[in-house]
């Protein structure tokens, strides 16, 4: 199964009541697919709808997210850059959600080609304001499935958009999957959520206005204490030979595949190569990345941008050890070879 | 015309007669269930407090307060979210019919209606209000239409007339510079997804009346799944427009009503 169709077979299976998108490369697998099977009228009764723009689908994400419904939206790094002022009220408006980004090369249009450079847009914001999404990052087929549902049941129980930042490559590689039973879908809806005002409760509003500041300020100091609770039960990441390792790349989502093979080249070199794979870019692992960094040569961040993800390696790691950055970016994909290359030269410096 | 005050009796006790004024039976009018007490942030003299009422009214006497969900805007209705009784999204600019959309397609029984001014509707939501209306979304669109920017302090809107003053055409709008004053729901009237246009006015009782009948059309055809339904209604801004809420109204009549001509511009054909 393609990385794309494995996100929309998850969504249905899932219980997801909707999916909005607009057709964007390299993932318009996912609408496709949703519309070919068409859930709707066959399956689980969830909605589909082509929206006409990645502006509109956002925004119907935040229109079913506020009746408390499971509703997503993909699109591709061009496409999530004109979702973020949708995002940006999701995460104001405190509703649960999941975006999904098969990036690619960029900035402006870019290449279609699989790309790693919305990493700053993903973890550090890409909407206005001091919020936070909380970031997914599949290296297999089999994750971009799993993280349809984990992605959801974090958005609930946070009330917090989650994001799955996948590229082109995982998007569009076939792998073998694991299907899950199909889920039903919920028919309780939050108390919180606009189902119509009945007579025993107060009406129910999603609103990201505070017109006095100190509601705004209070409202935002609200949101933080989440993020803390996220950071502090949230973290995912995954270690390959950190055991004995000498040094140790970081690195995710399609870069983290490429570099397993780095690893073995390496290993058959004897050079005592690990990785480190943050799967939850935010919150990022800091503290367990700062913990291997005490004993270790050296770290590599190799990324498929021109240096984002570095800028959180080098904040986790302290200082402890030289942090060096290896990245191709416009959708040219690395090799193993050369990224064992750049760090045989560095090792060597 | 002549004022005729008539001579008060001294001899009424007055604390009996408010007593006696506000016995049930004795109350010949009562703000509607579906707006809340919460008092309203429009300037005195403005049409946006009746057109809240008559929707208001509109869910009371239908009884469906428990079955509505309304989409407030940005613009001077942004808090429209405080003053209906119902439960209540606010979107983002222009994103109203987007975010109505997303509500009545997981939420397909409920009653669903944005409430949009001329800049929200007309200009940065085009895309979302003509695709809305395209898809014949079985949502109202109640459409407030004074031809300017009032919340951000009187700009020029699409809706504003040729030669009509605002801050950001403070000589007049020009047809060369700034282009022709925006009908949109003429525009979107012939879509086959749209059953119902129509444009109304609050500048007087008669017309306020019309227009609360309007609504109500629209909610009917909604609950009939007969597709888009969209109620423009004019109103004034006496602020923006810097004229009393009396001049504001003749000055809409003698001039708005021209280049927005009151009337249905679409009724469902079909029984």
């Amino acid at each position: 199964m393609k990385g794309n169709e494995a996100i929309a077979e998850a969504a249905i299976r899932c219980g997801c009541d909707a999916y909005f998108g607009y057709p964007i490369t390299p993932q318009s697998e996912i609408l496709e697919y949703l519309a070919l099977e068409d859930p709707y009228n066959k399956r689980s009764g969830m909605v589909v709808l082509q929206a006409e723009s990645e502006i509109a689908a956002i925004n119907m994400v935040y229109g079913a997210a506020g009746c408390g419904k499971k509703a997503m939206t993909s699109s591709s790094s061009p496409g999530i850059s004109l979702k973020q002022e949708g995002l940006s009220y999701i995460a104001a408006g405190e509703l649960p959600c999941l975006v999904v980004n098969v990036s690619r090369g960029g900035p402006g249009l870019g290449s279609i080609q699989p790309g790693q450079a919305d990493y700053f847009q993903s973890v550090k914001g890409g909407g206005h304001g001091d919020y936070r999404l909380i970031v997914l990052a599949p290296n297999t087929v089999q994750e971009q499935y799993d993280f349809v549902d984990l992605g959801f049941e974090l958005a609930f129980k946070y009330r917090n958009p989650v994001l799955i930042l996948s590229d082109g490559a995982i998007g569009q590689m076939m792998e073998k999957v694991v299907l899950t039973p199909q889920k039903d879908r919920s028919v309780t809806l939050p108390s919180w959520a606009t189902t119509g005002k009945t007579p025993d409760r107060e009406r129910n509003r999603i609103f990201t206005l505070n017109i006095e500041t100190d509601v705004q300020e209070n409202h935002n100091r609200k949101l933080q204490a989440k993020y803390k609770v996220v950071e502090e039960n949230e973290i995912r990441y995954q270690e390959f030979k950190t055991d004995d390792a000498e040094y140790i790349i970081v690195a995710y989502g399609i870069s983290s595949r490429i570099c397993m093979k780095t690893i073995q080249l390496a290993r058959e070199k004897g050079i005592k190569l690990g990785m480190f794979r943050p799967i939850t870019l935010w919150p990022f692992p800091k503290q367990k990345l700062f913990e291997l960094s005490k004993n270790v040569k050296g770290i590599f961040a190799v990324e498929h941008s021109c240096g984002q993800m570095v800028e959180d390696v080098e904040l986790a790691v302290k200082n402890n050890t030289p942090v060096k950055f290896y990245g191709r970016s416009g959708g040219v994909i690395m090799t193993p070879q050369e990224v064992l290359l750049f760090i045989e030269s560095e090792m060597n410096k | 015309m002549e004022t005729v005050i008539e001579k008060t009796n001294v001899n009424v006790d007055i604390e009996a007669l408010r007593k006696e004024i506000i016995k049930e039976e004795n109350i010949v009018f009562k703000k509607t269930i579906g707006l809340t007490d919460n008092p309203l942030s429009y300037c005195p003299g403005c049409g946006h407090g009746v057109v809240h009422r008559l929707i208001g009214e509109v869910c009371e006497e239908m009884e469906i307060i428990q079955d509505v969900i309304a989409i407030a805007p940005v613009g001077c209705s942004v808090f429209a979210y405080d003053f209906f009784n119902l439960d209540t999204q606010s979107a983002a600019h222009g994103r109203a019919p987007a975010v109505a959309t997303g509500v009545k397609r997981t939420m397909p029984d409920k009653y669903v209606f944005t409430y949009q001014g001329d800049g929200d509707l007309a200009a940065i939501g085009t895309g979302e209000t003509i695709h809305a209306a395209n898809r014949g979304e079985n949502i109202t669109i109640i459409f407030i239409n004074n031809g300017i920017y009032g919340m951000t302090g009187g700009q020029m809107a699409p809706t504003t007339l040729l030669n009509m003053k605002s801050s950001t055409s403070p000589y007049g709008r020009e047809m060369d510079v700034h282009g022709y004053p925006l009908n949109i729901t003429d525009m979107i009237a012939p879509l086959r997804g749209v059953c119902y246009a129509t444009r109304q006015s609050v500048h007087t009782p008669a017309n306020v009346r019309k227009a609360k009948a309007a609504i109500k059309k629209a909610f009917e055809y909604q609950k009939l799944k007969k597709g888009l339904s969209i109620v423009e209604i004019m109103s004034n801004c006496n602020s923006g427009w810097k004229m009393t809420p009396v001049q504001s109204n003749k000055w809409m009549e003698e001039n708005m009503l021209e280049n927005f001509p009151l009337g249905d511009i679409k009724v469902p054909q079909d029984k």
